[in-house]
């Protein structure tokens, strides 16, 4: 199943996080509001707009992504690596302490 | 919109004309470029003061020739980012020596006005957005430059680093803001 | 090396006060992410793709120990222990927090550093011969002349929001390793037949999506002139390089569009109106900071040395590191090293902060606490005795820093690409880790000689990709990364942009590629012609066939 998630860095430390259906940020992918549905995305894109004045979040935008098994998994490899870590440093990033996907960045 | 000068805020009491609008007398007129070559004859004869508005892609040099009679040049940013003015401003008080008023229009910000300032501008555009303290601050936020020849003659200045060196720059390190500022 | 004075340190310090209140005023609320950004690029704050990056000046590559070690200390505060070392020879921290940012300023200014327009479309941190000073073939040292560049452009009142960023590069050498004719402006000293010195200006080079090979716009202005014909060439640009399209900003492109006549003739028009009434001001101040370049006390050693010759005879790899890594110095009985950050299947340029803590203590003990940063992402000990380079090589090997390779084919340049960079269209460092594998065997490294590879990431070609003799540029095809493979390239004096080969690879076929034009290089070249030669001579044909052949 195709679908789109919205993302963003936190203004204060520019972590990478995902908006979640209680309308807060996370660190997860996994927490991620997967919006399957035009009434769904209208409530991203709305959010977008609020994130982009606000003062928690910067660089708002909404990605492509799909849903295998529970399995939120980015289509494009940027953000794949984007929602992982580098792949040439396995240990940094998110895929270093637990917050990452459960997928591969390269497959 | 208000005007920033000397530390204070004025209202606005320019009119900007049209290029077809009638001349109100009396008023301090602002004219395109266009208009002030094209009616300079009658322009000059204008019984209140007389300024002009010079867009960001055109050469000054274009108004050499009526600067004397010009009380105002009015300069423009359109964006933040959009720089032209800045070379605008430094070739009037340059090469062309004007000496009258030098407003900044458009997207001016306190973050920019320190660059102004020492660029030649002596009178800001502003909107009602940041406070004078703000504005202040952004003047005062750097003391000192490396750039000898852009250090504002009027109002608070940064001290010209290489003259200071050479010990020649006792004057120019006026840090007491106040007193500079609003003199 | 330059020290700050009251007035360096205080303009530093007044800096940071602005940024942090500026950061303040972000986090609080009262700008906007559109009105913070230009100003934390004007600090050298970009948002990546995980992270906040830091990029923090390396002014013309010139380090102390001192510097190097609150380098290693930050990268361990602030950020997760290490850093990378740029093809600008800058520095980049690629974790550090926006709320942290001040501090970390702070900590830099305690060591007279700064990440002053870093980034933004101002006047970049202007680049030099990485052996300034100390180069065999040198006709000036250029630092003197990169310290006047660099007080004069920071926080430019005119020329801070130019049209884009703006590249300034000094050779004070013939062997341009600097190079010149790719940037924005270049600088070249030349001594006249009256034994005056004066500058060749070169404008208007530059990579990025359009390479272009910069025009002379000066033949040889006299020394003292520099800063007023810079203030004449920068207005130009100023006023009348293009706003309309970001690819379309850079001063190569009014060059171009202009073309080389008109426009010289607009800079000497507007550096006739302005006459030079500071020239003596910043004769004095180049006196001034030339005096803190002056050479260092060396003593008086042979040619020759006679442990250090054994040495070599003795030990293979020590002797295949001297020939690769250590260079002409112009002292007798000295040397400069080249440390090599390019370990095989390693990043390019990343230096864990215990690599930068041994790199400051050898220099200290080896060279003057003295130590440079090259755009090759490689680092330079420019004053080592002779005698002193085979304990200096072993210690750096147990710090894993003497890597045999620097000029060689395992010394790739590749920028971070998209395992960290937001703009980026391809990876870069596994392409670079690949390739440095494949040709693991040092033998075989040396055997094929001089050679460049350099890999950018995308079209903003920030690996130098079209000046490696080998460039590799990687691009995505509808979500799948590809690379293409450029060969010709070079920035040295016969500076010229690389060829496209032909369609490109898959990221698992670039190795393989390489290869087959290395054995095709060696199959064509004649006794010790160099790659780069034997691809003028021969052309591209042969090449494409090789490589093309079963396509």
């Amino acid at each position: 199943m195709s679908g789109k998630i919205l993302t963003a860095n936190r203004v204060n430390d520019g972590d990478v996080v995902f908006f979640t259906s209680d309308h807060q940020w996370s660190l997860r992918i996994s927490d991620a509001l997967f919006a399957e549905d035009e009434a769904v995305l209208e409530l991203l894109e709305d959010q977008l707009r609020l994130a982009e004045t606000g003062t928690e979040v910067t660089d708002a935008y909404v990605f492509d992504a799909e849903k295998f098994d529970g399995v939120l998994r980015p289509r494009h490899i940027r953000e794949r690596i984007r929602t992982l870590g580098p792949t040439v440093r396995a240990d940094l990033g998110k895929q270093s302490n637990g917050t990452g996907g459960a997928f591969s960045a390269v497959s | 919109m208000r005007l920033l000068k000397n530390g204070e805020f004025f209202e606005d009491t320019w009119l900007t004309l049209d290029n077809e609008e009638a001349v109100p007398q009396g008023a301090d007129i602002l004219v395109s470029a266009e208009r002030l070559q094209a009616e300079f004859g009658t322009l000059m004869l204008h019984n209140g003061r007389l300024g002009v508005v010079v867009a960001n892609d055109r050469a000054v040099d274009d108004i050499a020739d009526y600067l004397e009679v010009i009380d105002t040049v009015v300069l423009e940013f359109p964006s933040f980012t959009d720089g032209r003015a800045y070379s605008q401003a430094r070739k009037l008080r340059g090469s062309l020596k004007f000496r009258g008023g030098l407003r900044a229009t458009g997207n001016v910000l306190p973050d920019q006005l320190a660059f102004m300032r020492q660029c030649g501008f002596d009178t800001f555009e502003v909107n009602g957005r940041f406070g004078l303290d703000v504005w202040q601050r952004a003047v005062t936020a750097m003391t000192l430059t490396y750039q000898g020849g852009y250090v504002p003659d009027r109002g608070f200045a940064p001290a010209d680093v290489w003259s200071a060196r050479a010990g020649n720059a006792d004057d120019t390190l006026r840090s007491d803001f106040e007193e500079i500022w609003t003199a | 090396m330059y020290r700050y004075d009251e007035f360096d340190h205080r303009f530093v310090r007044e800096r940071v006060g602005q940024f942090r209140d500026q950061v303040e005023r972000r986090l609080g609320g009262e700008l906007s992410e559109a009105e913070f950004k230009p100003l934390r690029l004007m600090n050298g704050v970009y948002l990546q793709l995980h992270a906040y990056m830091l990029r923090v000046a390396i002014p013309y590559g010139t380090l102390s120990s001192a510097q190097m070690r609150r380098l290693a200390e930050i990268a361990d505060t602030y950020d997760k222990g290490y850093a990378h070392f740029t093809t600008r020879q800058n520095v980049q921290y690629n974790w550090p927090k926006l709320k942290d940012m001040p501090d970390l300023l702070d900590d830099l200014a305690d060591v007279e550093m700064h990440a002053i327009q870093t980034s933004g479309n101002c006047i970049r941190n202007v680049t030099t011969d990485q052996w300034a000073g100390v180069a065999a073939d040198e006709v000036a040292d250029p630092r003197p002349v990169c310290e006047l560049l660099r007080q004069w452009s920071s926080l430019h009142p005119e020329f801070s929001f130019l049209p884009r960023k703006f590249k300034i590069a000094v050779t004070g050498a013939p062997r341009d390793r600097a190079a010149v004719a790719v940037h924005d402006i270049g600088l070249r000293m030349h001594v006249n037949a009256d034994g005056a010195r004066g500058w060749e200006v070169l404008a208007g080079g530059g990579q990025g999506r359009t390479p272009m090979i910069a025009i002379t716009v000066r033949e040889f202005l006299p020394e003292a002139e520099l800063l007023g014909y810079l203030e004449a060439v920068m207005r130009v640009y100023n006023l009348h390089g293009r706003r309309d399209n970001k690819y379309k900003a850079r001063i190569k492109i009014l060059v171009h569009e202009l073309g080389a006549d008109a426009f010289r003739a607009q800079v000497e028009a507007e550096y006739a109106k302005l006459g030079s009434p500071t020239v003596d001001v910043e004769q004095r101040e180049l006196e001034r900071i030339s005096a803190y370049f002056a050479p260092p006390v060396y003593d008086e050693l042979d040619e020759t040395c006679v442990p250090f010759e054994l040495a070599k005879n003795e030990n293979r790899e020590f002797a295949w590191w001297v020939k690769s890594n250590v260079s002409a110095h112009k002292v007798s009985g000295y040397a400069i090293v080249n440390i090599s950050l390019k370990p095989t299947g390693g990043i390019p340029g990343d230096a864990t902060s215990q690599q930068m803590f041994v790199v400051a203590d050898l220099a200290e003990q080896y060279s003057h606490a003295e130590i440079r940063v090259t755009h090759r992402q490689n680092l330079v000990l420019p004053d080592v005795r002779l005698s002193d380079l085979y304990t200096l090589w072993i210690e750096l090997n147990s710090a894993e820093l003497a890597t045999a390779n620097v000029g060689l084919i395992g010394d790739i340049v590749a920028c971070p690409g998209l395992d960290y960079c937001a703009l980026a269209t391809a990876r870069s460092i596994p392409i670079a880790q690949d390739v440095s594998e494949r040709f693991e065997d040092l033998k075989r490294q040396h055997d094929i000689g001089s050679l460049t590879i350099n890999i950018s990431g995308c079209i903003n070609a920030c690996g130098h990709h079209h000046v490696g003799h080998i460039g590799i540029l990687g691009l995505d095809k509808k979500g799948e990364e590809f690379y293409q493979i450029t060969l010709g390239g070079s920035s040295d004096e016969n500076a010229s942009i690389g060829t496209i080969l032909g369609p490109g690879f898959a990221g698992d076929q670039v190795a393989d590629a390489i290869e087959t034009i290395v054995e095709t290089y060696l199959g064509l070249r004649a006794d010790d012609e160099p790659f780069i030669e034997t691809y003028r001579r021969v052309g591209a044909k042969p090449f494409k066939e090789a490589l093309y052949e079963t396509a």
